[in-house]
């Protein structure tokens, strides 16, 4: 009687343990290649990308060419930059996230010959490559805002949470004094396209949240200078910033470009662009006193993507993000090259989130062409913004290249709300959610 | 979000209490519930007078579980935005006071002999 009753629960347990704990079912068969496949940068993009391909492939010879060792959740920089997080939240070490038998080359690329297909590594390597995946990352043109350096960041009220962690933390150092002693806040962003465009709301809400909480409660004025006319570029996500905004006393500056900042007069100067009544175009300097700044520089493709032909000719020549069919990221003038992650010229996808959806298509494009037939995944430009509000609430936005909304749990978790559910995913679900994406398990 | 699967449910978890954390308790929770079952078995019977005595403490659990889940994620009960809010509350309540009522049964049974 004991031992059957004993034997029924280990049994019960066995079962537990195979249907949840139980190694995933086999994938499909590895193939058998011998492709050289480089992939510029190591990070969000180029890891997934590395142990998805190392999962499908057998023999294929991936080399990854990026000089950082630090891998950088990003996501996580706007907590660090509102106190929630620490700055070693976002930090942890590139290698440990490759599979092993890729190769890491830890030195930018300094030149891609499309034509030779070879990759020349500032440290005088020459990669030869059978696939090329762009996937560096984009580069913050700090020397565009004139006055300012991130030297300056955490002194005389100045914040860029996007220039790393250190400089996260260091925001919050300042931007901790603005939600204590008040005065007055400007939040801005770039007129380029740029990574994850909720974070410039996103840290103006938190900062204006703390504030509203902390000592400069009542004391402090709060404005939001965008060179855009619009806060969000899906329009109806945009309506409902306009009216946070307008409930939360944040006051929109509409074609605001940020030029120049004096940090000695605490003033931040704007090409302020408009219509007058005659329907013309029109041009001004605007300057702005501040007490606690947010700058956003802009953001362009790497050097070396641009100098070597590889961007659009006739769109976004200032910025110059890779030309790429924006359904399957592949290149236009050279099918063996695709991009992956901020580099990739289309109109949306700037985000991690949008890295866990492009990376299974560059993968199935990607062995498609080794086995000499044509993919059939498609990105449709999926893009996620936990838009956090306040601490403790965000909205869960996620929307495509035709600006619908597509959301995850449809008729459960609202888009448009401000959900305490939305915060936790974001708080503590998202790290995790992404380091699988990492290791090419999500 | 694409899929939530076992694995990635056990690595979110783990992410949101620290690896040590999320694995002591889960150690803890097995070990109480093993110990449940094992006082079922042994008295072959549900002591109705303990059962009362862990139901009384239901509401403490559920408290300190929504109390625990706000503090982790610097949130508070002001956050409450709207219906799905209110049921992952109401669900971690359910879950602190379930857990709390067969630590208290099985402390007392563990404690007390059958009968007692």
């Amino acid at each position: 009687m004991r031992t059957s009753r004993r034997a029924v629960l280990g049994l019960a347990l066995a079962g537990a343990f195979a249907a949840g704990l139980g190694l995933p079912a086999a994938r499909a068969n590895r193939i058998a290649t011998k492709a050289r496949i480089v992939i510029i940068g190591a990070g969000a993009g180029g890891a997934t990308l590395a142990n998805r391909l190392m999962q499908r492939l057998d023999g294929a010879q991936i080399t990854l060419v990026d000089p950082r060792r630090e891998h950088l959740y990003q996501p996580g920089l706007s907590l660090v930059a509102a106190g929630l997080k620490p700055a070693g939240y976002v930090v942890s070490d590139t290698a440990g996230w490759l599979p092993p038998g890729v190769t890491l080359i830890a030195a930018a690329a300094a030149a891609i010959d499309p034509v030779a297909k070879t990759v020349a590594t500032e440290d005088g390597q020459r990669l030869e490559y059978d696939f090329l995946v762009l996937a560096p990352g984009l580069v913050l043109d700090y020397d565009a805002i004139g006055g300012f350096s991130p030297d300056l960041v955490g002194k005389d009220g100045i914040g860029a949470l996007y220039a790393g962690p250190d400089h996260a933390a260091r925001t919050w150092a300042a931007a901790a004094k603005f939600a204590d002693e008040g005065g007055i806040g400007l939040f801005t962003r770039p007129a380029t396209e740029m990574k994850c465009a909720g974070a410039p709301l996103k840290h103006a809400f938190l900062i204006e949240d703390i504030a509203s909480r902390g000592g400069a409660q009542g004391r402090y004025e709060m404005h939001y200078a965008c060179p855009q006319q619009v806060l969000f570029s899906v329009p109806i996500v945009s309506e409902k910033v306009r009216m946070l905004f307008g409930e939360r006393r944040i006051l929109p500056h509409y074609g605001h470009t940020l030029s120049a900042i004096e940090p000695g007069r605490k003033t931040a100067t704007f090409t302020a662009s408009g219509t007058d009544a005659a329907g013309q175009v029109t041009q001004s300097t605007v300057e702005m006193p501040y007490d606690y700044i947010h700058i956003i520089p802009p953001q362009r493709a790497p050097g070396v993507i641009r100098q070597s032909g590889l961007s659009w000719a006739d769109k976004w020549t200032d910025q110059g993000w890779v030309e790429c069919d924006q359904k399957t990221l592949r290149h236009l003038r050279y099918p063996e090259i695709f991009a992956l992650g901020d580099v990739a010229g289309v109109p949306k996808g700037k985000t991690a989130a949008s890295v866990k959806w492009q990376a299974p298509v560059v993968e199935d494009h990607l062995v498609a062409a080794i086995e000499g037939r044509e993919g059939t995944e498609v990105y449709d430009g999926y893009t996620s913004c936990p838009l956090i509000t306040r601490v403790g609430r965000a909205m869960l936005v996620e929307f495509d290249y035709h600006n619908n909304l597509v959301p995850s749990f449809p008729g459960v978790i609202a888009p448009l709300e401000e959900l305490w559910i939305s915060w936790l995913m974001k708080e503590v679900a998202l790290k995790a959610t992404y380091n699988a994406m990492l290791r090419g398990r999500a | 979000m694409k899929e939530l699967t076992f694995p990635t449910l056990i690595a979110v978890l783990e992410e949101m209490f620290g690896r040590g954390l999320f694995r002591t308790m889960a150690a803890l929770a097995v070990l109480i519930t093993v110990l449940y079952l094992y006082v079922l078995i042994r008295d072959r019977a549900v002591s109705w007078r303990k059962f009362l005595r862990a139901q009384l403490s239901m509401p403490f659990g559920a408290v300190a579980a929504v109390l625990f889940v706000q503090r982790m994620t610097h949130s508070g009960f002001g956050d409450i935005g709207g219906p799905i809010d209110v049921i992952v509350l109401l669900g971690v309540a359910a879950l602190g006071a379930a857990g709390t009522a067969i630590l208290v049964y099985t402390l007392q049974s563990l404690i007390r002999r059958p009968g007692a």
